[in-house]
């Protein structure tokens, strides 16, 4: 029920009937697309797409958060493959709580 | 492409996989909500990445396949009238219904048209001022938003010859309907990223409070799944319930205000009967008496219908996650997706196309 | 309908007088004077040819000795007109590629045309022109043809056939079910483009893009693979309706094996991704009118590979998977994330989807 696809708002305007449109910018292709429930969007937004409405704004920040958590999953991950010779070092109690992927908010 | 790519990572995808491993010390069943993750996990081959000890069971996020059978003949009557242009999304086309489907009935003659994006409908109805043009609006709260936005722009232009045919279905109800069954095995859910885009989460704070269990909102990309188990998995482990935010990227606790507001302007709760599984109380939408001259069930009246689903199709137990596909007797048999017997093998979200496509060994 | 004519059609008049005759009538279809009027001032015209000049109820070749192939298509495309081409190019290159497919040199092409009543003259010309265009550029003639006109509303504007003879080297045996395990499984680029360029302007989906349909004749493309590799090449395919999905599997089943594909291998350009992405299609099962697959001995592979390269049709050529002794039949692919998917065929049409 979801074919949400995020997009790069590239212009906005107000069309005919007085709705605020958007073109975003998918790979290299456009669509026109109703950006009336993100009001605050700027050219340069990225948003979420479906069925050419924008319902979401997409958080660079937090999308840049959770890569450093993944990034740091991965390096741990590698660092407790178990070794050959014996059972695996460590398994539970990982530091920097890694499996916060996104967080509640306040 | 930026925010889409990234989720796709081989390296990443397996980090996870390990994390998984690592994390699991018994046997754990884990429902998808949505079939747009069901479509994913299978498709990139994630599900069978996954250790044995977790089971994947697939929701009923499927609004295509829990479209009641009755609708589906109503749309099919509409869409066979003279004068009138049925539009609906490209899922809908090929779903059954008692006797044909909407693509049968545009081989018959009827106009049937597909779109992108409701609003396409409604320039349709401008355009051709002369016909009646009906708009097939099926989806969860994820689409609500725009087929809300659509008659209300209908209604803002007076258009006189645009309506639509409402199967809204809602998330939280099916949940606790599938909570609340006594032959409920789902003990954590991924729930639906886009939904909880519209929505937040706070409708589910309660659900997991009341029976107990983690909910952890997810994305729909490859790694966002992974990562949606990863922590379902975690909190199970620790016996934690609650919710939790995995699609952080696009979903906040409140969700999204402005839409939420117009949905709540043009629709209202209603009873609603989910195909293969029955009537659940208040889990649709239906258009408020203020805009119930677009309703096009008021509108056009086609007469009886009387709808017959196959004996052989099990959809509902399927949809409820308490078989899968290929569990079923008719699976590949009877029922493949040249001729299917319910909604969830044609829909390209339906747990049975996807099993059948993506799945299914020699 | 009708955008701006083509380059090359810009100055050259249609040579039908379209104050007298806009539209294509039933008369012209008739067999008298206006059908008469309408192949020689219009298709003789354009595909002057000495086998069509004496314009006789069939045309007589002189071909070479050995194996001629021969193959016929029906195109039904709409629009008529589209990024990147037109009915009538690609009646001329999906006919030709079917002969490049079997190994063969094409030799001639025929035309059959069924026109709708009241398709623009116009347009009958700018299709005309286009098909005279790319058979001139394909090297082949259009030797024969025939016309009819039907009833406003029984026709989609113009339904083409095209049949096609061809000349199979010695020593070329292409066939599916030539595939063997162990043989590597080559594209010559970049997937998806022909679908997506029709659906760019199909009502309802419509978006921006500048993709165009990659429509071309690969019989050049495919002669210097053959040249070089020779009967090293087991198989040839061209993804048209259904895809690379479908293809491989038609494959897998002629030959009862079995095909795995590697996802991260296989070229498709940004643009091509967006508009699936949007849309909701998975790009495998998206008509291509400009490419191959070639399925070769392992050992003749890079050498294929870098053949292809060299062709400007095949810049973006690569080894997309291998045939196996598994699950013979079937087609499985390597996701991009490392999980194993089945590549079905395809059940009616690939449609767009919300979920």
């Amino acid at each position: 029920m979801c074919l949400g696809v995020p997009g790069k708002v590239l212009e906005i305007q107000e069309n005919a009937l007085g709705m605020t449109m958007g073109k975003v910018d998918f790979g290299g292709i456009t669509k026109d697309v109703c950006l009336a429930y993100l009001p605050e969007t700027r050219p340069g937004d990225y948003v979420i797409v479906h069925v050419g409405f924008a319902i979401s704004k997409v958080s660079e920040q937090e999308a840049a958060e959770t890569f450093e958590i993944l990034r740091q999953m991965g390096e741990l991950a590698e660092l407790e493959e178990p070794r050959p010779d014996g059972p695996e070092a460590g398994a539970a109690g990982t530091p920097a709580d890694p499996g916060r992927g996104g967080r509640e908010r306040a | 492409m930026r925010f889409v790519d990234e989720y796709r990572g081989e390296a990443d995808a397996q980090a996870y996989v390990r994390l998984i491993r690592r994390a699991v010390t018994r046997p754990w069943i884990l429902m998808e909500i949505c079939g747009g993750q069901t479509h994913t996990f299978i498709r990139s081959g994630v599900d069978r990445m996954l250790p044995e000890a977790i089971t994947l069971v697939h929701g009923p996020g499927c609004p295509v396949c829990v479209t009641p059978l009755e609708l589906i003949d109503r749309a099919i009557a509409i869409a066979g009238r003279p004068g009138t242009i049925l539009t609906s999304f490209g899922d809908m086309l090929r779903v059954p219904g008692s006797a044909t489907d909407l693509l049968g009935v545009k081989a018959r003659g009827g106009d049937v048209r597909m779109v992108y994006s409701p609003l396409d409908a409604v320039k349709l109805a401008q355009k051709h001022p002369e016909r009646e043009v009906v708009f097939f609006a099926v989806g969860f709260e994820t689409t609500a938003p725009a087929n809300a936005m659509a008659v209300w722009q209908a209604a803002k232009l007076g258009l006189p010859n645009f309506s639509i045919l409402c199967s809204h279905v809602l998330v939280p109800p099916a949940m606790e309907a599938i909570l609340g069954s006594p032959a409920n095995r789902v003990q954590g859910f991924l729930a639906a990223g886009h939904v909880c885009a519209v929505m937040g989460w706070m409708e589910y704070e309660p659900i997991a409070e009341r029976y107990r269990v983690p909910i952890v909102v997810t994305g729909f990309e490859p790694v966002d799944l992974l990562q949606g188990v990863y922590l379902a998995v975690r909190a199970l482990e620790e016996g934690r319930v609650g919710v939790e935010n995995q699609y952080a990227r696009a979903v906040t606790r409140e969700g999204n205000v402005a839409a939420q507001r117009l949905m709540r302007e043009v629709f209202e709760p209603c009873d609603r009967a989910w195909r293969g599984i029955g009537v659940i109380p208040r889990s649709g939408f239906r258009l408020r008496p203020a805009y119930a001259a677009f309703d096009a069930e008021k509108r056009f009246d086609v007469g009886a219908i009387t709808a017959q689903e196959s004996p052989l199709c099990i959809a509902g137990q399927v949809l409820q996650g308490l078989k899968k596909p290929h569990e079923c007797a008719a699976f590949g048999v009877q029922c493949k997706p040249e001729h299917p017997l319910g909604a969830p093998m044609v829909s390209s979200e339906g747990a049975c196309a996807a099993y059948y496509h993506y799945a299914r060994s020699a | 309908m009708s955008d701006e004519p083509p380059p090359g059609l810009a100055g050259l008049q249609c040579p039908i007088p379209l104050s007298e005759y806009p539209h294509v009538t039933l008369a012209h279809g008739g067999g008298g004077r206006l059908t008469h009027a309408l192949i020689e001032r219009m298709f003789l015209a354009a595909f002057r040819n000495p086998a069509l000049e004496p314009l006789h109820d069939g045309a007589v070749l002189d071909l070479p000795k050995g194996r001629i192939a021969i193959t016929t298509d029906s195109y039904v495309v709409s629009p008529l007109f589209f990024p990147g081409g037109d009915i009538g190019s690609l009646a001329v290159h999906g006919t030709v590629n079917d002969l490049a497919m079997c190994g063969a040199r094409p030799l001639a092409l025929t035309a059959g045309y069924v026109i709708e009543e009241g398709l623009a003259m116009e347009d009958l010309w700018r299709i005309v022109h286009s098909m005279a265009g790319a058979a001139r550029e394909a090297g082949v003639d259009i030797v024969t043809g025939d016309t009819k006109v039907v009833d406003r509303g029984k026709g989609d504007g113009v339904f083409i056939n095209t049949t096609g003879i061809g000349f199979v080297p010695e020593g070329i045996h292409i066939a599916p079910s030539r595939a063997r395990p162990g043989d590597r499984v080559l594209l010559s680029g970049r997937i998806a483009e022909h679908g997506i360029a029709i659906m760019s302007v199909r009502e309802g989906l419509e978006f921006g893009t500048t993709l165009r349909s990659d429509s071309a004749a690969l019989h050049g493309l495919v002669g210097g693979l053959l040249h070089a590799v020779g009967a090293r090449v087991h198989v040839l395919r061209d993804p048209t309706r259904g895809g690379v999905a479908s293809a491989t599997n038609e494959i897998a089943a002629s030959a009862k094996v079995g095909i795995r594909l590697d996802e991260a291998a296989i070229p498709v350009a940004e643009q091509v991704r967006g508009a699936c992405e949007i849309l909701g299609l998975d790009p495998l099962y998206v008509a291509n009118e400009g490419k191959c697959l070639a399925i070769v001995a392992p050992e003749a592979a890079d050498q294929a590979l870098e053949v292809l390269r060299a062709h400007p049709l095949g810049r973006d050529a690569a080894i997309v998977g291998e045939v196996v002794e598994d699950h013979p039949g079937r087609v499985f692919m390597k996701s991009r994330v490392g999980g194993l998917r089945v590549v079905d065929m395809l059940s009616g049409e690939q449609l767009p989807r919300i979920c």
